[in-house]
């Protein structure tokens, strides 16, 4: 199979993936017991007006004809209205989403960085007083709550050393516009981009500092696993014939430790990046509570309180496919990196 | 000078069970354009023997005594970049060719990779050219340098780890085994190649085998081990026309024997002693059919007898 029909296939497989993810949510929102109207109102309100509300949302159709308009409306990005000010949960979700997805990102970055690296040092050093360090430490990452470690590290680099900003995404004013060119405009909604976009370094530097608390706080909980994957996984490769066969060929330690061992075991490394993207999305939601950080996480909290059920499905829906998208995603990069799947 | 000369090399693994002494104060050495082969059983100290050559005894093995020289230098006087520098002119063959290339490199660039870390005025190209005429002269088409391991078979993976071995014309070539893991017809081809590159790159070679048999026509020299130690040692005629160890007559006569086809196959009995409590005396002794009062008590030295070295207490 080439690599192109292996993308084919692995594409048309997410399909019903995707069908299924969408059918569960409308089952668990619409059909379970529990009308979410009445539990918006809190059962306070008269029967004409929650009957009205129910039109505007077209919740007073009959199930099947809700169905089908909720899988025609994901279809064409229209994730229904907010309970809350009828305005489209879409719009919302995309609006808040760059910041969730800059803190997820350099959150995995930092996660990656720091997994792999211990990680290999760890392998290297098997069974020394290193290994049991950089292993006490991944354990001790993984075990302890991102919100709590979060209000550490604001407690510390923030009110302490007043390094760091201890919350919110920028300079309230100074939100980076991105690329203008005549007529032309080009933003991201990552500050990190939009403020070189802009050609501004100060905005740059500013959304670093305000960017670096939370998603360290996010990277070092989620770098615990990639520790512990880098070590076991990189102590069978550096086992295996071909590592010694390396070093027998008198090649640098460090390409035999990188392109011969890190390499081969890199591909479990990336299943986890791909698997561990749900436990970073969750991660990033308590984290910008923590830090005041407007994202996705924020939203979703936000709407809870007002439950506003219609825009909690919308995140819901909105979670699943991102999910869904990124280990699409990675198999295809498995497929590239791994020649042997190329068959 | 000889160019490789082994002085009473010693080799442990200190394990949580014990010391395993798989390589015991063992002294070979061989002349330029020689080819020794090693003999014994499995797990009698060949491959560890074979890897020290290269400094390259996996963990947690230590050398504790004896001295290795390469062309009048002692290795275990250099620093890690030379023992890189001499991992480049001492060519090494494993036993296993498909687990020995890494699956995620192409064929051509394990050669560029090799060449460039040695020789690094060669440009990529060169490295290239000359990686596609080692591959020729083995038989593989020049094109093949793109591909990936997993696309090639067994024997023609173990071709190239040849070629990987003799791509800088090294000084000697150490073949751990390398047709145990092939089948009979692949191996005799094999077997057939490394005898035709012998001459044509004037090679020494270190042929390490449990098979007896294969070095009769290969080598000029053979070193057969037991236990760690060299039982017997001298020249490939002397021995197989005259064995005297007892251990090398059970390896010949459990062998299918090339020079002497007619003779019948005896396996030896008994297995290999476990080497972090071996038998006292001779390790041999339980297994030996000539066993009598010193074997037991004291070890035999290894002494010249019928122009070779032999250690039994039946030449003393
Ligand atoms: N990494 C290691 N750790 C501990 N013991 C080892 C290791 N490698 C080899 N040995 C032991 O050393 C002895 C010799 O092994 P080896 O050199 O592989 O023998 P051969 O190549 O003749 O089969 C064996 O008893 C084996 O169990
Ligand atoms: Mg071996």
């Amino acid at each position: 199979m080439s690599l192109r029909s292996y993308v084919i296939a692995r594409v048309l497989l997410t399909i019903p993936m995707l069908l299924l993810l969408l059918t569960l949510v409308f089952l668990i929102t619409r059909v379970l017991p529990g009308d979410p109207v009445l539990l918006h109102f809190e059962k306070q309100a008269k029967p004409e007006a929650v009957e009205e509300f129910r039109q505007r949302l077209g919740l007073d159709k009959s199930l099947p004809e809700q169905y089908v308009d909720y899988l025609t409306g994901v279809l064409r990005g229209d994730l229904g209205k907010s309970m809350q000010d009828f305005s489209p949960v879409a719009q919302q979700i995309f609006s808040a989403f760059p910041a969730t997805l800059e803190l997820a990102i350099f959150g995995m970055i930092i996660a990656v960085v720091l997994g792999i690296f211990l990680g290999v040092r760890s392998s290297r050093s098997y069974n020394t007083g290193e290994d049991h360090v950089i292993r006490t430490f991944g354990i001790a990452t993984y075990a302890i709550p991102v919100f709590f470690l979060g209000m550490v590290l604001q407690l510390v680099f923030s009110i302490q050393l007043h390094w760091f900003p201890s919350g919110g995404r920028i300079y309230p004013g100074s939100e980076p516009l991105g690329l203008n060119l005549g007529g032309f405009h080009l933003a991201t909604g990552l500050y990190t981009v939009d403020s070189l976009l802009e050609g501004n370094l100060s905005k740059f530097v500013q959304a670093l500092r305000y960017l670096f608390l939370p998603s360290f706080a996010l990277g070092l909980v989620l770098c615990g696993i990639f520790i512990r994957l880098t070590r076991t996984s990189m102590l069978e490769t550096l086992r295996l014939d071909f590592v010694t066969a390396a070093r027998a060929r008198g090649l640098k330690e460090r390409t035999v430790v990188y392109t011969y061992a890190l390499r081969n075991a890199f591909l479990p490394i990336l299943t986890m990046m791909g698997l561990q993207f749900a436990a970073l999305l969750a991660g990033a939601i308590l984290t910008e509570t923590t830090f005041s950080w407007p994202g996705l996480g924020r939203y979703l909290v936000d709407r809870i309180a007002f439950r506003d059920y219609t825009a909690i499905q919308g995140a819901v829906v909105f979670f699943g496919l991102l999910v869904a998208l990124v280990s699409l995603m990675v198999d295809i990069l498995y497929a590239y990196l791994d020649p042997r799947i190329r068959l | 000078m000889p160019l490789l000369e082994i002085n009473s090399l010693t080799v442990d693994y200190p394990t949580r069970v014990g010391t395993v002494r798989a390589v015991d104060r063992v002294s070979i050495s061989v002349e330029k354009g020689q080819t020794l082969g090693i003999v014994g059983e499995s797990g009698c100290g060949k491959s560890t023997l074979g890897l020290a050559v290269i400094r390259l005894v996996p963990s947690p093995g230590i050398m504790t005594e004896g001295s290795i020289m390469i062309d009048g230098t002692d290795i275990m006087r250099l620093s890690n970049n030379e023992v890189r520098e001499l991992r480049g002119k001492v060519g090494f063959i494993f036993q296993d060719p498909m687990t020995s290339l890494n699956p995620v490199k192409r064929i051509g660039d394990h050669f560029v990779e090799f060449i460039r870390t040695h020789e690094k005025e060669v440009s990529r190209q060169e490295a290239l050219e000359k990686t596609g005429k080692i591959l020729e002269s083995l038989g593989i088409l020049r094109e093949r340098t793109t591909d990936y391991p997993h696309q090639f078979s067994g024997g023609m993976r173990q071709r190239v780890m040849i070629g990987l071995g003799l791509a800088l014309n090294p000084k000697l070539l150490i073949a751990d085994e390398p047709t145990t893991s092939l089948d009979v017809i692949v191996e005799a081809q094999i077997l057939e190649l490394m005898n035709k590159l012998k001459k044509d790159y004037d090679l020494t070679l270190i042929l390490i085998t449990h098979n007896i048999g294969i070095v009769a026509e290969m080598s000029d020299l053979i070193a057969v081990m037991y236990a760690g130690r060299v039982v017997e040692f001298g020249p490939t005629e002397q021995i197989f026309e005259n064995p005297l160890h007892p251990y090398t007559k059970g390896l010949l006569e459990s062998a299918p024997n090339i020079l002497h086809p007619e003779r019948s196959m005896h396996p030896i009995p008994g297995s290999p002693p476990d080497l972090i409590s071996p038998p006292p005396g001779c390790k041999f002794h339980p297994r030996c059919p000539h066993a009598f009062e010193p074997c037991p008590l004291r070890e035999p030295f290894l002494v010249m007898k019928e122009r070779r070295f032999v250690a039994c207490h039946l030449y003393d």
